[in-house]
Parts: structure tokens; C-alpha cells; sequence
């Protein structure tokens, strides 16, 4: 840093404090327009109050941004606030004492009351004491349709995942690709996790992220699974796309019948100006299991020695949890609350089936929470090879999965 | 004062220490010396330390694990294909941007008209990063907008140019961003080593009557061998951290089809947070690099001793 910045900014600290306003860096990777849109309610709520939301976007999805923001705070730079997937990804940085504990803000607001799901509390929680806010819930296992194609084709829009392989054919007829797909790794993770959970049912998802059960990992139920799995690799020849938002643009266009991603996607359906029901058609859980998985985004803390900005992070932190603004920015995020006592009849028809889902408890662990990210990583690599390469066996790929979580931690 | 300055300094000039000998470079030097152990030889016995470890997001230098992370990593189908396509990506470009940049030197040697034009442009490509160059031939290669299509629309409907969508040969379609970038640059190289070969040399094979093209292989090239081998370090250390291509044009695929191994150590250290098996992988790296150096060294600079 030059010289004249670090005055500048000892000049400001000095100003900022004799004010007792604080000015807070927060890091995040939301920057699509939508993203953008919600995350400016946090920083509009914020400056409201007399510190000031310095925004610290980073460009790039959380695979880029992670490591940048990681490595600031390993190197002695810490930001005041970020964005991280909450789950293990932050594990060592909370055991290595570089974030700040926020347990006496949850206790004295009652987060354990009012988050819902409280996994997600949970997964912020380490040894009993609170190291981060839940946001949001975002949740993987949806299957988006294309209306479009499916008039093309001459058949009904299916209502779960197989009616959707049976319709394939008559779909490859009329010159559409069944199911598109990005070929990035952890795209066909989450389609591996979504037809797990539809066709080897949740019995059989939770033994195996939850207990990392080795034998019903390997058991025939899962071997279904590899199968299904290996029928819908048949499906996505011709969907050459990299990024999830190309292949969604592919159902929004009706050059693809179908997409397994996450409730994300239905930014770009709003973006398209197309309406759930009548361009397309959202089945959470595949339309198999009316269930869903909670993942999501949580802020972190990173420690600091000024109590000023101590005291910030922590009005921050209840700021981001609070009613108003927990609706102010799922609305524009297209995500659902982490709570359940507010009100969002503004919502649209794939929200609303979600927070149904939700209200009725039909939650899972998301695989960001159940496993570290080596062994997410290492599924990836799997999953990814598996679904390019056809001539890898179902029987190779399940022993190889087993070895992965005979392994997991 | 002044009498034992003069003293001191008459009693050193009558016996010089060799380590006194130009003393002010050496000071000079210190800092480059030092930046050299600390940062290269340092890092990297520390990086070759904590690949023995279970290191997780942070180093661990107190979990050994022995061997643990190397068994892994080669247990893993991806780090087998990252070295396979390293080994093609590297054998290919090697010999293709050197004798595709030697042909082209040897063209612009013959002084032609618009010389510096051409030059100008071929070099072009240089100046573009990686990134660029990875994003360009996606596009040039893609079939739906690229090569294929425009053949196609010549008329020749059952042409097929697909590599970046083909798991068999992804990795040559990388190869050809690689040397379009790169080859410009080993021509400038050449080129400027060629210039320097004196005159006479060519107005003796004139008078022999030796045709060019014997006077280039028999006589130039091997004049040219210090050139050659600043081409060839150059290169390989291009091959060798070749990443940025990669991820642009195809980020690793089809599946994992065109994976490298600097890929896979930047992603186990910081996607996986797998510090140690990063580790391992770049250490494997450090020694696929000595396997070819040593070797060379030992020639290049032993047989000098000798002779």
C-alpha cells in the first residue's frame, strides 16, 4: 500500500471513530443483477444506521471468490464481514480463532427460535458458540421444464423425473436435447445429488451424507441411483455448454426439454420474462420427493482488535437476521428465508412451493454442510468423469464412490 | 585519525581475502542471493515439508502422515490424465512451435519485402494473455459458431471439426491455441539468433554451391544451439505451468478430459482445501522438472569441466 493511501485511511479511521460510525468492508461474490439487486438491500439497511457498507463485490462465482477471500484473511487482511457457504468451508477458520463469535447477539435476539430449518444454525455452530448468519436457503434438488419443448415434441409436460426420462425420446425426435447440462464439475454433482435423493429416496441420502455409510453406499439402492444416473448422461448429448445459466438459457429457449439445477435458475426464467406454470414448469425435489436440501449463504465475522468495529459486525450481524430485511432481500434474491415467521405473499409460484416444502419440515442436508470440501470435491471429479465418459461402468463408479466415502470426513 | 585510515587500508592491499575480492558486487548481490534461498530454495523445502502432512486449509506441520497424500494422489484417475495430457500438451508443442517457428524465421530470413509487416503480425498473438487466446479458439472451435460451421457453409456439409466437445482429442484442440500463441514468439527468438550468423557464412556456402535449405540444417542450426536452448527452457516452462489456457478454453473438460496437473494443484490447495495433497502434486511437479534438468545440466555444464 502507498504511503498517502495508509494516511488517507489512518485519517479516515481517526474521523470515523471520533464519530463512533464505523465503516465496515463486506466481501461477497453476488454480482449478477439480481445477486447485486438483494445484496444492496443489506448495504441500504446498513447505511441507514450511522456506520457505512463498503462493498467488497468480487467478480466470479464462489470458486473464485473463496480463495481470494480465504487467503485475506489467513494473510493478515481480513475484511470486516463476507459472505461464505456456511458448513465446513469456514471450519478451520473458525477453530483457528479468526472469526468472531457472535453467540451473545444470537442468545440476546433468540436465533435459535427463530431460524428455520435449524440446521442452519446448527451449521453455523461450533462448540456451542455462534460464528455465523445465516441469509438465505437455497436449495439444489429442482428439475426446471421447458413448456416450449415440450409442445415441440407433441407430449405433455411431465410432472416428475420419470415421466421426464420416458417423454426423452419423443423429445430427441423433434430435434430437442432432453436434458441440458453444464459441464462444469459441481453442476453434475448436483444433478448425482438431486437423483439420489428422487430415486434412491432420503433414507438412503442421509445414511450416506449424514453417517457416511460405506455399505449403503454400496448397496443396491445406490447402484439404482448410478443407474439413473448413467441413463440421464444419455440424455444430455448435445448440450455443449459450460455454465449453468447457458444450459438454463437452453430450456428457457426450448432447445433443451429439461435442466436439474437449483432455485437459482429461476432468476434467469424472471430475467427471460417468462411465468412459472405457462413457460415453464419448476418440480422441487424432481417431482419425486416433494423434498428439498438447505444449503445456503451466511456471513462471517472476521476478527478484529478495534471494539468499534466489533460493535458493528455485531449490529451487522443482527441487522442481516432482522424481519424487514430478510424479506427485503430474498425477494430480489429469488431465495428463501432463513425464518419463518415473516410474510411473503409477494413471492412467485416456484418460492411459494418451496417455502411449502419448508413450512412442512421436508428438509435435507445439503452435501456443503455434510461433507469437508475435499470429499465435495473429490464427488465432483466423479461425477464429472462419469457423466462424460460412457465408458465408465456403473459398477466402476460406485466402487469408486464408496472408496470416497469409506474415506469422507 | 588519518595516519591509521592509511594504515589499515596498506596493511589490506598487501593480503587480499578472495572473499574480499570485488567486495562491493557481493554486497550488491546480497539481496538477490538471499531472495533466492529464502523464496525459491526455502518455500520450496517447506512446500516438500507439509506435503508429508495432513494439511487441510491451513499447514499442519504437526500432522505427518508419511506418504498418505502421494499414495492418494496417484490412486486418482484426474492426476493420471492431468500428466498424460501434460505429457502430449508438452512433446506436441515442443517440437510443433519449434520447427513451425524455425520455418518461419527461415521465411523472413530470406529478406522479403514487408518483412517487419509479417513479423508484426505473427508475433501478434504474444501479445495476448492466455485468457484471451483460451476464450478466442473456444469460439473459433466451437461447431455451431466456428471452423465447422464456416466449412460446412463452403458447402462441404459433412464436415466435422469438433475437439473441444471430443474427450479423445480435447487436448489438441488446446494444443493449437497454444502454438498459435507461442509460436510467433520462438520465430522472434530465431529469427534474432539467425541475424546474428555472420555473412561470411552464407557467401562461403554460396561459392560451395550448397543449396539453402542444407546450408540452414547443417550449418546454421547447430551455429544457432544458445538460441535454441533459450527457446527450449522458455517453452518448457510455459508447458510445464500451462493453467490459464486451459481454464478459459475448456476449464478441464469434457468430464476431465483436459485436465492439467497445475489445475489440480491450484484446485485441491484452494477449491478442496487440501493444502497437503496440493503439495504433494506440485512437489511431483518440481521433480518431473529436475528429472529433465539434471540430466541436461550435467551435460550441458559437466562436459565443459572435462573439455
Amino acid at each position: 500500500m502507498k504511503l498517502t493511501t495508509k494516511l488517507l485511511a489512518a485519517t479516515a479511521m481517526v474521523a470515523a471513530s471520533s464519530a463512533s460510525a464505523v465503516e465496515l468492508e463486506v466481501t461477497h461474490w453476488w454480482t449478477s443483477g439480481g445477486e447485486a439487486a438483494a445484496v444492496s438491500e443489506f448495504a441500504k439497511a446498513f447505511n441507514a444506521t450511522e456506520h457505512t457498507w463498503v462493498d467488497g463485490a468480487i467478480a466470479g462465482s464462489g470458486g473464485t471468490a473463496r480463495p481470494i477471500i480465504i487467503s485475506r484473511i489467513l494473510g493478515g487482511d481480513p475484511m470486516h464481514a463476507t459472505q461464505l457457504n456456511h458448513g465446513r468451508q469456514a471450519e478451520e477458520l473458525v477453530e483457528a480463532g479468526l472469526m468472531l463469535d457472535l453467540t451473545d447477539v444470537a442468545e440476546a435476539e433468540g436465533w435459535a427460535d427463530v431460524v428455520n430449518p435449524s440446521r442452519l444454525l446448527d451449521s453455523c455452530t461450533l462448540d456451542g458458540k455462534v460464528y455465523c448468519v445465516p441469509v438465505n436457503i437455497h436449495s439444489p434438488q429442482w428439475l426446471w421444464l421447458s413448456h416450449a419443448a415440450y409442445e415441440k415434441a407433441g407430449v405433455d409436460v411431465p410432472a416428475d423425473w420419470f415421466e421426464f426420462v420416458d417423454s426423452a425420446d419423443a423429445l430427441k425426435e423433434a430435434g430437442v436435447v432432453p436434458l441440458a447440462m453444464g459441464q462444469q464439475s459441481w453442476q453434475t454433482n448436483l444433478a448425482f445429488g438431486a437423483i439420489m435423493v428422487a430415486v434412491g429416496g432420503t433414507d438412503l441420502y442421509l445414511d450416506v451424507l449424514t453417517n457416511k455409510n460405506a455399505e449403503a453406499a454400496a448397496s443396491p439402492e445406490m447402484t439404482k441411483v448410478f443407474e439413473a444416473f448413467a441413463a440421464a448422461r444419455l440424455l444430455s448429448e448435445g448440450s455443449n455448454v459450460q455454465d449453468w445459466n447457458q444450459a438454463t438459457n437452453l430450456v428457457i429457449t426450448g432447445q433443451a426439454g429439461g435442466q436439474i439445477h437449483g432455485d437459482w435458475a429461476q432468476g434467469e426464467f424472471q430475467v427471460a420474462e417468462q411465468v412459472a406454470g405457462t413457460d415453464y414448469t419448476c418440480l422441487p425435489g424432481l417431482g419425486v420427493n416433494e423434498i428439498i436440501a438447505t444449503g445456503g449463504d451466511a456471513f462471517y465475522f472476521p476478527k478484529s482488535d478495534d471494539p468499534e468495529i466489533t460493535a458493528a459486525q455485531k449490529e451487522l450481524a443482527s441487522l442481516m437476521i432482522s424481519r424487514e430485511v430478510q424479506v427485503a432481500f430474498n425477494l430480489k434474491k429469488g431465495s428463501l428465508p432463513i425464518r419463518g415467521d415473516v410474510d411473503l405473499s409477494a413471492a412467485n409460484d416456484c418460492m411459494k412451493k418451496g417455502l411449502a416444502i419448508l413450512a412442512a419440515g421436508n428438509v435435507l442436508p445439503d452435501g456443503v454442510n455434510a461433507f469437508s470440501a475435499d470429499t465435495q470435491g473429490q464427488i465432483d471429479d466423479l461425477t464429472v468423469e462419469f457423466w462424460n465418459d460412457t465408458s465408465i461402468t456403473v459398477e466402476d463408479a460406485q466402487a469408486r464412490y464408496v472408496d470416497i466415502i469409506e474415506d469422507a470426513d | 585519525m588519518a595516519v591509521t585510515d592509511t594504515g589499515q587500508t596498506g596493511a589490506g592491499a598487501k593480503k587480499p581475502s578472495p572473499l574480499f575480492k570485488n567486495l562491493t558486487a557481493k554486497i550488491a548481490a546480497i539481496p538477490m542471493i538471499m531472495t533466492a534461498l529464502v523464496v525459491f530454495i526455502g518455500c520450496t523445502l517447506w512446500t516438500i515439508y507439509h506435503s508429508f502432512t495432513k494439511s487441510r486449509l491451513l499447514p499442519a506441520p504437526e500432522k505427518w502422515v508419511g506418504l498418505e497424500n502421494y499414495e492418494r494422489l496417484w490412486s486418482e484417475n484426474r492426476w493420471i490424465v492431468s500428466i498424460e495430457n501434460l505429457a502430449i500438451y508438452g512433446a506436441c508443442s515442443l517440437i510443433l512451435s519449434l520447427t513451425i517457428g524455425f520455418i518461419l524465421a527461415a521465411l523472413l530470413d530470406r529478406k522479403i519485402r514487408f518483412e517487419n509487416t509479417i513479423r508484426t503480425i505473427i508475433l501478434y498473438p504474444f501479445a495476448l494473455s492466455f485468457v484471451v487466446t483460451g476464450l478466442v479458439w473456444q469460439w473459433i472451435l466451437n461447431p455451431q459458431l466456428g471452423l465447422q460451421n464456416v466449412v460446412r457453409s463452403w458447402g462441404w456439409e459433412t464436415f466435422t471439426f469438433d475437439p473441444i466437445n471430443n474427450a479423445d482429442i480435447v487436448i489438441y484442440g488446446i494444443l493449437i491455441a497454444g502454438i498459435w500463441q507461442g509460436s510467433g514468439f520462438v520465430m522472434v527468438l530465431l529469427l534474432a539468433g539467425m541475424r546474428g550468423i555472420d555473412e561470411d557464412v552464407w557467401k562461403a556456402s554460396r561459392v560451395e554451391g550448397i543449396p539453402a535449405w542444407k546450408t540452414y540444417i547443417f550449418i546454421v542450426i547447430p551455429m544457432m544451439r544458445p538460441v535454441f536452448v533459450t527457446a527450449l527452457v522458455i517453452i518448457s516452462a510455459g508447458i510445464i505451468k500451462v493453467y490459464d489456457l486451459v481454464v478459459a478454453q475448456t476449464s478441464g473438460g469434457p468430464g476431465i478430459a483436459s485436465e492439467v496437473p497445475a489445475k489440480y494443484v491450484i484446485e485441491k490447495m484452494f477449491t478442496s482445501q487440501n493444502l497437503g495433497l496440493g503439495f504433494a502434486a506440485s512437489t511431483m511437479m518440481l521433480l518431473s522438472v529436475l528429472v529433465v534438468l539434471i540430466p541436461w545440466a550435467y551435460l550441458e555444464f559437466g562436459g565443459k569441466k572435462n573439455g
